[in-house]
């Protein structure tokens, strides 16, 4: 075996620090298959080890909650002896070296992640955020981490019901991909992944294991440099068909008695799964790695433990139900072995070709790994930009004409279509709306999913976009007419080492801690990714927020389309035309600076549980929650998705007309109704804000005088820029 | 009527297929694993959609191999109604019950999208809820929809109306626009839009509701 020389230490991303604390537990000098093992498993990815202090404060329990953060994934009850599992998770590295593949395997991760628990997955969503148009790698990108994405999801027949795309810079050379899978079980049969039962059988199923992913985990806690596209080999590859047969397989033997702990293997592969499952029920696992199912041949020890192969899940067995379980899973023609047994020792004693490779105690490499406190200073505030400050366009239509049509805002069709979005029959709300609308099958219940995040504001200042990025989730929630339960997060950060980035963390965390807080919408599962850096430059701070709502009545629910003529349009909550760190200034003034829109936590809850209320008594006809470029982008949105028209008579009182226009006010809605009258009254007794402000008609939507746009000029606007960009031919130097 | 599914390693349409038919016939559908070699005495065989074998070597290419499918032959030889439905119509083509094949989308790309269809032929028991001519929105989601058939072999199906389906904006590169085509005797359909998806008005729309109605009535 290879000596452990300081290269080599230094190789599997051990500070001096942490590899004295390694010498410690163990008492001796580890070999090199337990120095791999303590790598992966104190890797930032697994570990939580600079995020876990933090993550600590966020408020993770309501009485609708089953399981929260710690498990494969977050449990919610919604009645009827059911349950809803979901989780988000990131697979950026990976991504970036290779589109792909690596989303392919995020998909099946986080599907895997579902179905573990005992869930059939009903929805997936994902949030991709990717360089400027203009990088050149980014076309390439976002070609692949589409096709690895539908293909997957394709695949395994679960819907892809929504998302978010967008383009900025800073993520040049270091794409987000994060992706969310809902799942539905029965609340009376959910599966963790405890072990327990001294001398019960482990079982590893699934596909073969080969070389493919061998440290993932490691790469994805570190910075990208120069010769990071030469990581490929650790990238994983995804094989859906396999999955589907597992998925079928696993749901299959949770039918039955037979399994007591189940958990996927995903980064770390075996050596996560086991030390996760052994540590959480305090005992030990004593595993013969000539059992493990293998792809390829010759593999050492340390291939084994770290490989990443993809589509693979360890499970305890109750004694005696081996034969059983086999039986279920050669039917589906999968891999079936028993490769290990309980034991009472809390140790991890690994053998190989009948010796024994790795002796390691559990506990200090899973639940007791180290925690940090890292450094930390808060991000300067930014200067107030006051709206009369910001320059007025010569025409707000053409302004909203070139605002829809811009990357972050123009129609995601292109992408979504290559996903299936209809399989199940349950999508109700199909991508493109507030929140994707998916039936709970067979029941009129419906779940409301959302994925959202708004990284300028996290950047201006952390502490308003942590809570910005929440509110903004339970009102696209909201405006369908569910009622948000709860939230996953997906937190994608620079290098924690830095004390700004950590700053921008701590911030972030502390802004969606008030808002889960205010709203009633705790974390209930969620996944760190850290040192989203290449060559020492940052992405923007991005917590992505996947929220779920539900609806007890689906045919309650209301989409963002204009849904017929002469109908009253409705602002709700208050407009102060805030523009600082706009999509308006962005993308039509030039700049990317000022404070965020501040949240006001108490006026998204008055608001929003107000327009929930007329929704679900049958009172508004339409509703789309207000976010980047404001009232009249959201005005547009209605108008594109009913094709129809509207005249807009302006309410802006002292505020520049494109500041009404444009500002990114929070806690703010749009609706439509028949009687506006009762609506306004009802609205001034809740205290909340409420003007009409237009009314649905014709083909044009007039924003005032001289300030009219046809709608079919608008959907070529909104159309046009994204199959233009991909169709474009590449411009490599 | 009486119905059967046959479910391939990872058919995904399978459920939504079942449903569409019962909502029809009002009776159980048999799900019939495709390892299996006998099907129960039924009036309609669905291969649903999906990715059978994940679409490895050529969509449908294994599932028409499947034990299950020497059965499947004979009972459509027999007269027996079989319907094709996207990997459905792939396996239909390859398992030779159809003519032709499909390639993949002229695009490249997979496409999921509500496409509009125009009824070619209404004569049949699958399609006698249309009238001829009439236009049908029906989604399609497919990688591999594309299809192909030599000049002698068109000019066969167009000659003798075996053109069930139609596109009214061609999403694949089809030739002659073609989205469905029945075998000469006009039991067996294969088509690549999935009726079973738009048969439910809160999914957005009913247009294929009509083909399990009509199924229904005619097999009963």
């Amino acid at each position: 075996m290879s000596e452990i020389t300081p290269d080599v230490i230094a190789s599997h991303g051990f500070t001096e620090d942490e590899y004295e604390e390694v010498l410690r537990i163990m008492g001796r000098e580890p070999n090199l298959t337990e120095l791999g093992v303590f790598s992966v498993m104190w890797s930032e990815h697994c570990s939580y080890k600079s995020s876990k202090k933090w993550l600590k404060t966020l408020p993770t329990e309501a009485p609708w909650v089953i399981c929260g953060p710690g498990e494969n994934a977050g449990v919610i009850d919604i009645g009827d002896n059911q349950a809803v599992i979901f989780k988000m998770e990131s697979h950026n590295h990976p991504s970036f070296i290779e589109p792909y593949q690596g989303a392919a395997t995020g998909v099946g991760g986080i599907m895997r992640d579902v179905f573990t628990m005992g869930a059939r997955p009903i929805a997936n969503l994902n949030a991709l955020r990717f360089g400027a148009p203009e990088h050149r790698k980014t076309r390439h990108l976002v070609a692949g981490v589409v096709a690895g994405i539908g293909d997957y999801g394709n695949c395994m027949g679960v819907p892809t019901v929504g998302g978010e795309c967008e383009f900025h810079a800073s993520y040049d050379g270091n794409i987000l991909v994060n992706a969310m899978t809902v799942g539905l079980a029965d609340a009376g049969n959910i599966f963790y992944s405890a072990a327990a039962g001294v001398g019960n059988p482990v079982v590893y199923v699934g596909s073969k294991t080969g070389r493919d992913g061998i440290h993932g985990a490691t790469m994805a806690s570190a910075e990208f440099c120069e010769d990071s596209e030469e990581k490929r080999p650790t990238v994983q590859v995804g094989d859906p068909f396999t999955e589907k047969l597992l998925l079928e397989a696993c749901l299959e033997l949770m039918a039955t008695d037979a399994i007591v702990a189940i958990q996927d293997m995903g980064a770390a592969g075996l050596t996560s799964s086991s030390f996760e499952m052994a540590s959480k029920g305090g005992v030990g696992i004593e595993m013969d790695l000539d059992q493990v199912p293998q792809r390829e041949e010759n593999m050492t020890a340390y291939e084994m433990l770290l490989s990443e192969s993809q589509e693979r899940m360890l499970m305890v067995l109750q004694p005696g139900k081996e034969k059983m379980a086999r039986a279920v899973f050669e039917k589906w023609e999968l891999d079936f072995a028993v490769v290990g047994t309980l034991t009472d020792t809390g140790r991890m004693v690994i053998r190989h070709q009948g010796e024994v490779v790795a002796d390691l105690p559990i506990d200090p490499l899973a639940s007791a790994s180290p925690e940090y406190n890292r450094p930390w200073t808060p991000t300067p505030a930014a200067p107030a930009i006051s709206p009369a400050d910001v320059p007025a366009p010569d025409s707000l239509t053409g302004v909203l004409k070139t605002l829809i049509g811009t990357p972050d805002l123009c129609s995601k069709r292109w992408i979504w279509e290559q996903y299936d979005h209809m399989v199940m029959t349950d999508t109700i709300g199909r991508p493109g709306g507030d929140a994707a609308l998916v039936r709970v099958h067979g029941t009129k219940k419906a779940l409301a999913m959302s994925s959202d995040c708004t990284p300028r504001y996290c950047l201006a200042d952390p502490v308003q976009g942590g809570r910005q990025t929440v509110a903004e989730s339970w009102r696209n929630v909201t405006a369908t007419g569910a009622t948000p339960l709860a939230i996953t997060d997906n937190m994608n950060f620079g290098n924690p080492e830095k004390p700004e980035i950590m700053g921008q963390f701590v911030g972030c965390i502390e802004g969606m801690r008030e808002a889960c807080m205010a709203l009633d919408y705790p974390v209930i599962s969620g996944n760190v990714s850290l040192y989203n850096e290449t060559r020492g430059t940052a992405i923007c701070p991005t917590p992505t927020i996947g929220g779920v709502g539900l609806i007890e009545d689906s045919a309650k629910a209301v989409d963002s389309a204009f849904p017929a003529e002469g109908q009253a349009i409705i602002l709700i909550g208050e407009t102060r035309g805030h523009l600082g760190s706009s999509l308006y200034l962005r993308e039509i003034a030039g700049g990317e600076d000022g404070a965020p829109p501040p949240v006001d936590l108490a006026a998204e809850r008055r608001n929003g549980d107000f327009v929930r209320g007329l929704i679900l008594a049958g009172q508004a006809t339409a509703c789309h929650d207000l976010s980047g470029g404001g009232l009249a982008v959201a005005l547009a949105e209605m108008a594109m998705a009913g094709d129809m028209g509207a005249a807009i008579e302006p309410a802006n009182g002292d505020l520049p007309l494109h500041a009404w226009l444009f500002g990114e006010d929070q806690a703010r809605y749009l609706l439509t109704v028949g009687d506006a009258e009762s609506v306004l009254a009802a609205a001034a007794e809740a205290g909340v804000p409420a003007a009409v402000i237009g009314t649905t008609g014709a083909k044009e939507l007039t924003l005032g005088k001289n300030e009219t746009i046809s709608v079919a000029d608008l959907k070529t606007a909104h159309e046009v820029w994204l199959p233009g960009f991909m169709a474009a031919p590449d411009t490599f130097e | 009527m009486k119905a059967a599914v046959i479910v391939f390693p990872a058919a995904t349409s399978d459920r939504d297929t079942k449903v569409c038919l019962e909502q029809s016939t009002g009776k159980p559908v048999h799900m019939v694993w495709h390892g299996d070699t006998e099907i129960p005495d039924v009036d309609l065989i669905v291969l649903p959609g999906g990715f059978s074998y994940g679409d490895y070597l050529r969509c449908g290419a294994m599932a028409s191999h499947s034990p299950i499918m020497k059965e499947v032959k004979s009972r459509a030889k027999q007269g027996v109604h079989v319907l094709g439905i996207c990997n459905g119509f792939q396996i239909l083509c390859e398992s030779g019950l159809l003519p032709g094949v499909l390639m993949r989308n002229a695009g490249l790309k997979f496409i999921c999208k509500d496409v509009d269809l125009r009824v070619e032929n209404d004569t049949t028991p699958f399609t006698r809820g249309y009238g001829k001519g009439q236009a049908v929105r029906i989604p399609v989601s497919h990688h591999d929809g594309n299809y192909f058939a030599d000049d002698a072999a068109l000019e066969k199906l167009e000659d003798e109306g075996r053109v069930a389906f139609r596109y009214l904006a061609n999403p694949n590169g089809s030739r002659a626009d073609i989205a469905g085509i029945l075998n000469d005797k006009g039991n067996v359909l294969g088509m690549m839009p999935h009726p079973e998806r738009l048969a439910d008005a809160q999914l957005g729309g009913t247009d294929g509701r009509p083909m399990f109605d009509a199924l229904t009535e005619a097999l009963s």
